[in-house]
């Protein structure tokens, strides 16, 4: 115990030399070549083209806080909630397409970023989070605020490490920027000792990179693609599988020069939304356990598949030995570990989907499909995406539908994480890539409002709209100051079933309807909102539905919280239950 | 352990960073396998290390976990080894209980394995023996029964025959 106590003295006696190396050290250190630690970590960002980074300061970060005080160039959004900083640089990333950055002290603000790091690891999102560490002389001592962050975050990040001298920094910077937005993107974490970023140093900053164990493969192999057009010119049922991959390469107008070349379908993952417009003729939208009849029908049929950027996940392919079972599997992905990893592919492409959609675009031969077109536009016709609409309820996908088609699919959108999630994954129908953003592989609820104040944040000039469900938007309410002390002009529509909807509708489905612990008392949302200084609106009536969404997205300047009471015991279908094939696929009758 | 047994040899090069083994030992481990034995040591190029890995998996799970061993950033080079044709090699250390009554008979048996005999008291001798893991398998269960007070293995290195690399 005294050992402990002494401990804290020693990290707070550090803590009040901080400014040492403060401003009015600084001009003069820059010009002689000499800064610290922190100050070197500033410049880095700001050479790699940083404008904006979402973080939350504590003790280990001070020096780094200190050197963003007059940092030129640089925004620091300061978040409530570390949790929300990592939601918002993912939806800053997969908005802007450059590479979000967040910041968190020690311990517990590290260990607060986790559940966002953890997502940008699961749907390839290209951030780096800078941490701030206890001293290097008490490190592995259990210091005060002290975790092992790069320990705890080495299987959710592409690439973490802790810097040890402050001259490291510069590259230490730039080779996570680098890891980060290259190959497969994904999270990294740079860690950084307090007395590193107090330490002096002259720092140079590379411009090179040199990692020898880290070189993406991006051309496909010219033979394996003549195999793939081959497969795909003689195939009877063909279709393509597009996912977040497509959205990561930029390759949305070489898969859709493909489809349109070829008149093979192409059906989206919640992940590859976007990455064709979902209005064309030949997009089947998404296909997956939420997804339409009509796209988990012909990739169930299907005698060959195209799967461009995807990871055959479970949500997806339901029980894998069923899944497409007569099919040969074409796989493109930048990863070559993804490949096979799930479901064998005959023919496996490793390469980056723009470069390999160029060429196969540019070659392909059109297979004769018609009897197959004709196949799915009578599931289509048969199968369409519906709802009911009540006199006296306000229907979740109704709200949907309305905000696809005020803001014709072109507006960014969040989402939270359940019901509503899926509900605007079939009823939003994307015109373009980067707009539709949504916890993916993780399913993290409290997801979509931060990441839609990171999206807004990225892309000023868009429009951006969170959906949210009433549970998922109490896990990071708190933020809601942050977007109105920046004036962001943000919807945030939240489709209030009083419940944890999806949670509700298995017990529904699969526990005999014994609701345990999903049926929710709420906050009136919009007076809450009000409360942070939004816009509030409540809608409890159908008719009060169009005049509430058209005037939260005229709100200019402020947030605005739209509390849509819905009905309650609405079930999202159709649904391919957990770990089954589209045989038992529950329909909506 | 399950009921089926693999063993699967992986051979990775590293860069010589801290945090390596770590990593490359928790990627397997996030995969529920079981390492049998892991090796590491400087190659000819001092930054950087060969790790040699015998795991529990399957042979058609062999070559994924290579490739997931492939996305370290620290990895250089990650070989399923399985298939080609290699020198396998495995070093132990081994004291055995000695009487004078077993002395020359333990003697005998080293002399058949080609074991060295590295230290010797009254009570104990102390054996070295180098080979393919079942050569040392084998000549463990033959000093079992003099009772066996002590043993280090190395866990197994593996080079590929010929001039290509492994
Ligand atoms: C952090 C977290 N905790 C728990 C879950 C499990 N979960 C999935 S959906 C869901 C219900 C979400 O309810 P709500 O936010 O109201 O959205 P709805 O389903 O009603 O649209 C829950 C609890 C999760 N995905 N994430």
């Amino acid at each position: 115990m005294a050992q402990r106590v002494r401990t804290r003295r020693h990290v707070a006696a550090r803590t009040s030399s901080a400014p040492q190396a403060g401003p009015a050290a600084r001009p003069e250190a820059r010009r002689a070549g000499r800064m610290n630690g922190a100050q070197a970590l500033v410049e880095a960002l700001r050479r790699e083209g940083v404008e904006v980074l979402f973080g939350h300061p504590g003790g280990a970060s001070l020096p780094i806080y200190d050197a963003l005080y007059d940092a030129e160039g640089i925004r620091h959004i300061l978040v409530r909630h570390e949790q929300v900083a990592a939601h918002a640089a993912v939806g800053y990333a997969r908005a802007s397409g450059r590479v979000g950055v967040c910041t968190a002290t020690s311990g517990p603000g590290a260990t607060n970023l986790v559940t966002g790091i953890t997502d940008a690891m699961m749907d390839s999102a290209p951030i780096v989070a800078i941490t701030g560490q206890v001293p290097r002389p008490v490190i592995g001592n259990d210091a005060f605020q002290e975790a092992d962050v790069t320990g705890i975050t080495m299987p959710i990040t592409k690439y973490n490490t802790l810097v040890m001298r402050a001259v490291d920094i510069p590259r230490a910077v730039h080779q996570a920027f680098y890891l980060a937005r290259t190959g497969r993107p994904g999270p990294v974490l740079v860690d950084i000792p307090r007395d590193v970023s107090q330490e002096l140093c002259e720092p140079e900053f590379p411009d090179e990179i040199a990692i020898p164990g880290y070189r993406p493969v991006t051309d496909g192999s010219p033979n394996q693609i003549a195999s793939a057009l081959e497969a795909l010119a003689g195939a009877q049922r063909p279709i393509i599988y597009a996912g977040g991959g497509i959205i990561s390469a930029g390759a949305s107008a070489e898969l859709t020069a493909l489809a349109e070349r070829t008149r093979i379908p192409v059906a989206l993952t919640l992940m590859g939304k976007g990455a064709m417009d979902e209005t064309h003729p030949l997009c089947l939208s998404m296909l997956g356990m939420h997804g339409s009849v009509y796209a988990n029908y012909a990739i169930n049929d299907a005698d060959v598949i195209l799967a461009v950027g995807v990871r055959f996940d479970d949500r997806v392919t339901g029980r894998l030995k069923d899944f497409a079972p007569r099919a040969r599997f074409i796989h493109i992905d930048i990863d070559p570990a993804e490949i096979g990893k799930n479901k064998p592919a005959h023919i496996p492409i490793v390469g980056d989907a723009r470069r390999v959609l160029a060429v196969m675009a540019a070659q392909a031969r059109a297979p004769q499909i018609d009897a197959w077109w004709k196949q799915i536009n009578e599931w289509r016709e048969r199968y369409p995406f519906r709802y009911r609409q009540r006199e006296d309820r306000v229907s979740h996908q109704h709200v949907c539908d309305l905000l696809n088609r005020l803001t014709g699919g072109r507006a960014i959108v969040t989402t939270d994480v359940g019901q509503h999630q899926m509900w605007m994954a079939q009823w939003y129908k994307c015109r373009e890539p980067r707009t539709f953003i949504t916890s993916g592989g993780l399913g993290a609820m409290g997801f979509g409002f931060p990441a839609a104040m990171g999206a807004k944040f990225g892309c000023p000039d868009k429009e951006v709209i969170a959906v949210v469900g009433d549970g998922g938007f109490m896990m990071t309410i708190q933020d809601l100051i942050t977007a109105a002390e920046h004036g962001l002009s943000l919807p945030i529509f939240v489709l209030n079933n009083n419940a944890l909807g999806m949670v509700r509708q298995w017990q529904t489905f699969f526990y005999r309807g014994r609701l345990s612990a999903s049926v929710l008392r709420n906050p009136d949302f919009a007076r809450l909102g009000e409360a942070f200084g939004c816009r509030g609106i409540r809608v409890e009536r159908p008719e009060q539905v169009e005049p509430a969404l058209r005037a939260a997205l005229e709100t200019e300047g402020i947030p605005c919280v739209v509390d849509i009471l819905c009905d309650p015991e609405e079930n999202c279908l159709p649904m391919i239950p957990s770990g089954q094939s589209i045989a038992e696929m529950i329909l909506d009758e | 352990m399950s009921e089926e047994h693999h063993a699967a040899t992986i051979s990775v090069l590293v860069q010589n960073a801290p945090g390596v083994l770590v990593r490359v030992a928790g990627l397997i481990r996030r995969r529920g396998v079981n390492i049998h034995s892991l090796s590491v040591g400087p190659t000819e190029d001092p930054k950087i290390s060969r790790m040699t890995i015998v795991v529990d998996t399957p042979p058609d799970r062999t070559e994924s976990f290579a490739k997931q061993l492939r996305k370290l950033v620290e990895v250089l080079r990650a070989t399923a080894v399985d298939g080609t044709p290699t020198v396998d090699r495995e070093l132990a250390l081994i004291k055995v209980n000695v009487t004078p009554g077993t002395r020359l008979e333990i003697m005998e048996i080293a002399n058949v394995f080609r074991a060295n005999i590295v230290d010797l008291t009254d009570r104990t001798m102390s054996l070295e023996v180098t080979g393919r893991s079942e050569k040392v398998d084998a000549f463990v269960s033959l000093l079992t029964k003099y009772g066996i007070r002590e043993m280090a293995r190395t866990g197994q290195v593996t080079l590929a025959r010929g001039p290509q690399n492994t």
